[in-house]
C-alpha cells in the first residue's frame, strides 16, 4: 500500500515536471517530437534510478558514517557524471541497438536536475532503499509522462494559428501551465 | 578574446588529467570542511533559536524548561516534550512532534499545551506544503490553527469533519490538514501516555 | 567588444532567463514571491562571479579533456559554500528555497558561463560577465516572483495590499508557467520594437 501511494504520488499528483519543477530544460528542450521525448523519458528512467541507488549508498555508507554530510552536492554531481559516462561506454559495448536509441540523450542528462533533485529528495524525505528505488522510477515514469504529452500536444501546435508573440516557448509554457493546472485534478488521489 | 597567457595549456596526458583532477578535488574538499567548521555553529544556532521562539509562542510566559525526548504510542521517532515552570509551577507542555503524512513529506510542529492539556497555541517548524495551499497550516498564513486554540481533545475530536473529527480543514488542502492533526494528536497521545506512567 | 559589454549584455539583451532561456527549473520553482527570486537570484550570481573567477584563475593548468569535471567540482564547492552560509544566517530564506539551492550545481548558466567564457578570457572580463549574467538572472527571477506574489498573495515584498486571497492560480504551479510564458511573449514584443 505504501509503495502504491509513493508511486501515484510521483507520477501524477506530484509529478516533477508539473508540480516540482524540475527537469524543465529537457522538458522545453527535447520535447518538440514525440518519438525524441520517448526516447529521452526511457534514458532518465534508466539513469536517474540507477543514480539513486549509487549515491543513496554513498550517503549512508560513506558520508554519514564520516560525517561528510556537506559534501552531498560535490559528490553526488559526479557520481552522476561519472555514471552518465559509464553507462554510455557499457551501453555501446553490450547492446548497440538501446546505445542507438538512448546514445545522443545521455550527455544531456548530467545537467538534468531531475536527476540531481531526485538523489537528494529521497535523503530528505528519510526514504529507505527500496522506497528510494521505487519512488526514482516512478518520478522518472512522470518525468517520461510528462513530456510524451507535451510532445503530442506541441506536435499540433505547429500547425495552429498561434499569435505571432505567443509562438515558440511561450505558448509552449501556457501549454506546461494548462497540463500542471490538470495534474492539479490528481491531487485528491493520495 | 583576450591575448593567451604567456604559460601553454596543460598537455592531456593521463598524468596530468590525474594530478590535476585530484587536487581540485582536495582543495575544494578541504575548503569546504573549513567553511563548514565556520557555519556549524550559526547553523545550529539558527535552529535552536528558532526552536525557542516557537516555544515562547505556545506556551504562556514561563521561567524555565525541563526538556525530555519521548517515544510517541504511534510514530518511529521519538518526540521532544518541554516541560515549562514559573519558580516552581508548571505552565504547561511544549511537544516537539511531527507528522510524516504531509504532501511533501515530513512536517514538523511545536504544540503547546496547558497542564490540563488543552491546547494553548501552535507553530510549524518545518513544513514542504503547497505555497497558496498546504502552507496555510502556519497561523502567520491563515486562520486555520487558530480552531485549535483552548481547545481539549475530549471535546474536541482531533481529526478533520470529512473523517468525522470537528477540525474544518484548510480549503483544497485536505493532505495538509490532516496531517497537521496527525501531529497534534501525536503530540497529545504522547502527553497522554506519559501522564499515565506518572 | 567593448569591457563594459560583458556586464550589460547579460543584463538585458542576453538575459539568461528571457531570451536564452537557460536555469528555467529555479525560474519556475522558487518565484512564489519577490524576496524568493531575489533571494535565489543573488545567490546564482555570488555562484556564478566566484566560479567565473576561479576558472579562469586555473584555465591554463587544467588539461582540456577533463575540463567539465573540474569545473563541476569547483562550481559545487562553490554551491555548497553558498548552502552552508545561507542554513546560518538566512535560515528562513534557505528553508523557503530548499531543494533548489543544490540545484544551482546543475543551473546550466553557470556551467554554460564557466565553458562559453571564463575558460577562454581573464579574470576581470570573468567577473563582468559573471555578475551581468547573474543580476540579468537576478533580476528575471525577482520580476517573475514580484508579478506572481502580485496576482497570486496580493502582496508586493510581503507587504498585503489585499485582504484574504488573491489570484491563487499565479502562487501555484500552473501560474508559474503561465505567467513566465506571458512574460516571454511581451519581452519578445519589446526586443522588437
Amino acid at each position: 500500500m505504501e509503495y502504491i501511494i509513493i508511486i501515484i504520488s510521483a507520477i501524477f499528483v506530484n509529478n516533477i515536471v508539473f508540480a516540482q519543477f524540475l527537469g524543465i530544460c529537457p522538458f522545453l528542450g527535447v520535447s518538440g517530437k514525440l518519438s525524441t521525448s520517448v526516447g529521452m523519458g526511457g534514458a532518465v528512467i534508466f539513469v536517474m534510478t540507477l543514480a539513486t541507488i549509487v549515491t543513496y549508498l554513498i550517503y549512508q555508507f560513506i558520508l554519514v558514517p564520516f560525517g561528510l554530510g556537506f559534501l552531498q552536492t560535490i559528490s553526488y554531481i559526479l557520481v552522476i557524471a561519472a555514471l552518465v559516462q559509464m553507462v554510455e561506454i557499457i551501453l555501446k559495448k553490450v547492446s548497440p541497438a538501446l546505445y542507438q536509441a538512448l546514445g545522443i540523450f545521455l550527455p544531456l542528462i548530467t545537467t538534468n536536475c531531475a536527476v540531481l533533485g531526485v538523489a537528494i529528495l529521497v535523503i530528505q524525505k528519510d526514504f529507505n532503499l527500496v522506497q528510494s528505488v521505487v519512488y526514482a522510477v516512478a518520478t522518472s515514469v512522470g518525468f517520461t509522462l510528462a513530456l510524451a504529452i507535451f510532445a503530442g500536444i506541441r506536435e499540433h501546435l505547429e500547425l495552429m494559428g498561434v499569435p505571432k508573440g505567443m509562438r515558440g516557448v511561450p505558448i509552449a509554457l501556457v501549454v506546461a501551465g494548462l497540463l500542471s493546472l490538470a495534474f492539479m485534478g490528481f491531487a485528491g488521489l493520495v | 578574446m583576450e591575448k593567451g597567457w604567456p604559460m601553454a595549456k596543460l598537455e592531456s596526458s593521463f598524468r596530468n588529467m590525474v594530478v590535476v583532477l585530484l587536487v581540485i578535488t582536495l582543495v575544494a574538499s578541504l575548503s569546504l570542511a573549513a567553511v563548514y567548521n565556520v557555519t556549524k555553529q550559526p547553523i545550529e544556532a539558527a535552529r535552536q533559536a528558532k526552536k525557542e521562539k516557537a516555544i515562547k509562542k505556545v506556551l504562556p510566559v514561563f521561567g524555565q524548561l525541563e526538556e525530555e525526548a519521548v517515544l510517541p504510542p504511534t510514530g518511529k521517532d521519538p518526540v521532544v516534550v518541554y516541560k515549562a515552570f514559573n519558580a516552581d509551577t508548571l505552565v504547561g507542555y511544549a511537544v516537539e512532534t511531527y507528522s510524516d503524512n504531509g504532501f511533501g513529506g515530513r512536517i514538523q510542529l511545536m504544540i503547546g499545551f496547558l497542564p490540563d492539556l488543552s491546547i494553548y497555541n501552535t507553530a510549524v517548524l518545518k513544513h514542504m506544503e503547497t505555497p497558496g495551499l498546504g502552507d496555510k497550516m502556519d497561523v502567520e498564513k491563515s486562520n486555520f490553527p487558530v480552531q485549535f486554540e483552548r481547545m481539549k481533545a475530549e471535546s474536541f475530536p482531533l481529526a478533520v469533519k470529512k473523517d468525522g473529527g470537528a477540525v474544518d480543514a484548510i480549503t483544497a488542502a485536505t493532505i495538509s490538514s490532516r496531517a497537521f492533526v496527525d501531529g497534534v494528536n501525536r503530540a497529545y497521545e504522547t502527553l497522554k501516555a506519559k501522564g499515565d506512567k506518572q | 567588444m567593448n569591457r563594459l559589454e560583458y556586464f550589460s549584455r547579460g543584463l538585458l539583451r542576453n538575459n539568461p532567463v528571457f531570451v536564452l532561456l537557460l536555469g528555467m527549473c529555479p525560474t519556475l520553482g522558487v518565484t512564489t514571491s519577490a524576496i524568493n527570486g531575489m533571494g535565489m537570484g543573488l545567490a546564482t550570481t555570488f555562484v556564478l562571479v566566484m566560479s567565473n573567477v576561479v576558472i579562469s584563475l586555473v584555465k591554463n593548468v587544467i588539461p582540456d579533456k577533463v575540463r567539465i569535471p573540474a569545473f563541476i567540482v569547483i562550481i559545487a564547492s562553490f554551491v555548497t559554500v553558498v548552502d552552508l552560509v545561507m542554513a546560518g544566517f538566512a535560515p528562513a530564506l534557505h528553508e523557503q528555497l530548499g531543494i533548489f539551492i543544490p540545484l544551482i550545481v546543475v543551473n546550466c548558466i553557470v556551467l554554460g558561463r564557466a565553458e562559453a567564457f571564463a575558460s577562454k578570457n581573464t579574470v576581470f572580463s570573468s567577473i563582468l560577465d559573471g555578475l551581468g549574467m547573474g543580476l540579468g538572472f537576478a533580476f528575471a527571477l525577482t520580476l517573475l516572483g514580484s508579478i506572481r506574489e502580485i496576482l497570486g498573495s496580493g502582496a508586493f515584498f510581503g507587504m498585503k495590499f489585499i485582504q484574504g486571497d488573491a489570484i491563487l492560480l499565479f502562487v501555484l504551479a500552473p501560474g508559474a508557467f503561465i505567467a513566465l510564458g506571458y512574460l516571454i511573449a511581451l519581452i519578445n514584443k519589446l526586443r522588437k520594437v
